[in-house]
């Protein structure tokens, strides 16, 4: 299943939080066009780990490479262009309270594309379209539900077709008929546009329905990575817990 | 490489079509457009689309399609198959949301405003209803929660009091001083240091800096709660967020404003003293007399009551603000500020008010 050579490489990453370790040396690859889920019980530095890839947190030891070049040392400017090609739906969705829907998607367009006003309003039609939201763009994100929210936030990282998307449980705080359906959207972002995805989920079904590959964390240690069949296979008891009980924590 | 060309009624897009490359089209574009003849085009040569360049296609299509150009050669299925996912010409155009005239922004603002006012005149009532009843029934109320936001709202706030009232007492004695000492009526600074530190600037210069400091703490923190839920999660167990959060700080600020007050005036004393013995040679007994006998017993119950009065408002108008928030931070920004403004304004109506009691 793995395509060529990993998209993003981890090797020995560590982060804390002062003198807490949150996780410790963490190897892991991303392959390209693949969508992983990343698991693991709640406060085991999942979220964590998304934010010291992408240097949202600054990791204390250890090495990323996206695209093969190392990023944690990497000037801002350069670490800037990598950023453009890469989208994060965070958990709680993150837009700005302050600007309507429509100009929270428009913020990357307009600040990092030099495309006509009739050209971005086209594009965040069809964003929002995509992720089933119709008739909200001249709300703003007091006037939506929790859920609304999240998909708003998910069309904003998709705005710029990323080459890599990282998801923070973008199921939570959605009902099952939209989560499934953004589960199809990541699959059709995936086969599409070939994106590779990076998930952190604790939702079963939606594992079952999107993982090509899993990654399980475990007291702030990587206990597994591979596709969906080896961990069930692997006669690992937390993961075995998890698939028997469908949750983790 | 994206590469658009037009030759023989022919426009042809080759390579991958993205948007950083779509502002370069432009010109090749134009010439297409406003060619007299009409024109076909071909998507045959293209080898990778984004969303933007779909949105493009879509544009160049619809002005195309009114000179009566078709699309003649299509692209490949894969990118024909991005172009679906992508297609917006489908997709309903929202309306605008209409915008109110004058008369009826003005009238709604005006709603807006009367509400507001019901509303702190209800959150005014609670709070005051229940730092009484507070008094005798501490239930709802966690222990020591006076003390520990008597510390806050007081003892934190005493530094500053103390330097910006000694500051502005020294800078009142000087500018008096000069005048004074051309008629020889240096004597007279200490009456005057006394009667405005005492009726005026320490109860405004405390009211003002504690509405700064402490009134915009207040506020901002229940915002937080109220927009975090955790005004809601209080309710759930059956606890009051007015008599939980607010009569606390009511009881303590009704405590530690006066000593402020105090404090504020012992410190605008000492920078005014500074400059009657550094520069007008006045003798620290006759400043100290003077000070004393000029100074009435009326004085010093208007002084004390205004300045407690000045604390309720502080807390009322804050705890106001911090309920009514919505539209989570930036909703607290603007309670903050919003409290902070009327919090002095009222202090200032009130201080005027009070000032008619020495007519």
């Amino acid at each position: 299943m793995k395509n060529s050579e990993p998209i993003i490489s981890v090797r020995g990453l560590e982060a804390r939080y002062g003198e807490k370790v949150v996780f410790s040396d963490i190897d892991l690859d991303i392959f390209p066009g693949q969508l992983t889920v990343i698991l693991g019980s709640s406060g085991c530095g999942k979220t964590t780990m998304l934010k010291a890839i992408t240097r949202l947190v600054e990791p204390t030891k250890g090495s990323v490479k996206f695209w093969g070049e190392e990023i944690t040392q990497m000037d801002e400017n350069r670490f800037q262009n990598v950023l453009k090609q890469v989208g994060m739906l965070f958990q709680g969705g993150a837009l700005l309270n302050s600007l309507n829907v429509f100009e929270n998607i428009a913020i990357p367009l307009e600040l990092h594309t030099h495309l006509s006003p009739t050209l971005i309003e086209r594009i965040i039609r069809v964003k929002l379209s995509l992720v089933k939201l119709d008739n909200v763009m001249h709300l703003m994100p007091s006037e939506l539900s929790g859920g609304m929210k999240k998909r708003v936030a998910l069309a904003r990282a998709i705005v710029l077709d990323p080459k890599i998307l990282f998801c923070d449980e973008p199921s939570a705080g959605i009902d099952p008929l939209t989560s499934s359906h953004l589960d199809e959207l990541l699959l059709e972002l995936k086969r599409k546009l070939n994106m590779t995805i990076v998930v952190v989920t604790h939702e079963l079904a939606s594992i079952h329905r999107i993982a090509d590959r899993i990654i399980f964390l475990e007291n702030g240690q990587l206990i597994f990575q591979g596709d969906l069949a080896a961990a069930k296979q692997a006669r690992i008891p937390s993961i075995d817990t998890f698939f028997r009980s469908g949750r983790y924590d | 490489m994206l590469k658009l060309s037009f030759h023989d009624g022919l426009l042809r897009i080759e390579g991958s079509l993205v948007a950083s490359d779509i502002p370069s089209l432009h010109s090749e574009l134009e010439t297409a457009l406003k060619s007299k003849d009409s024109f076909n085009i071909d998507l045959s040569g293209l080898t990778g689309i984004d969303s933007a360049g779909v949105a493009f296609l879509e544009e160049l299509t619809l002005k195309a399609a009114q000179k009566g150009a078709l699309i003649i050669h299509p692209p490949s299925a894969e990118i024909q198959s991005v172009m679906n996912t992508f297609r917006s010409l489908d997709l309903p155009v929202p309306e605008p949301r209409p915008k109110p005239g004058f008369l009826e922004s003005a009238g709604e603002n005006l709603l807006i405003r009367l509400d507001g006012f019901k509303k702190a005149i209800i959150t005014a009532s609670e709070v005051v209803w229940w730092s009484i009843i507070g008094i005798f029934d501490r239930s709802g109320q966690r222990k020591y929660s006076v003390v520990q936001q008597g510390l806050i709202l007081g003892f934190n706030a005493m530094p500053i009091i103390a330097l910006m009232s000694f500051i502005i007492g020294f800078i009142l004695s000087l500018q008096a001083a000069v005048q004074l000492r051309i008629y020889g009526a240096n004597i007279f600074l200490a009456d005057l240091l006394a009667i405005t530190m005492v009726r005026e600037m320490g109860p405004l210069i405390t009211a003002i800096l504690v509405a700064g400091r402490s009134g915009s703490a207040i506020a901002s923190e229940i915002a937080s709660m109220n927009v975090s839920e955790e005004l809601d999660a209080l309710r759930m167990m059956a606890l009051d967020p007015v008599r939980f959060v607010v009569v606390p700080k009511f009881h303590a600020i009704t405590l530690v404003m006066p000593v402020l007050v105090l404090l504020a005036i012992i410190a605008g004393e000492i920078g005014g003293a500074v400059i009657a013995f550094g520069y007008l040679d006045l003798s620290v007994s006759t400043f100290l007399s003077r000070s004393f006998n000029i100074l009435t017993l009326k004085d010093l119950i208007i002084t004390f009551t205004k300045s407690t009065v000045f604390a309720w408002l502080i807390v009322i108008i804050g705890a106001h603000y911090g309920f009514q928030t919505t539209g989570g931070a930036e909703g607290v920004g603007k309670a903050t500020t919003a409290s902070v403004v009327s919090s002095i304004f009222a202090i200032v109506i009130a201080d005027s008010l009070f000032s008619l009691l020495y007519l």
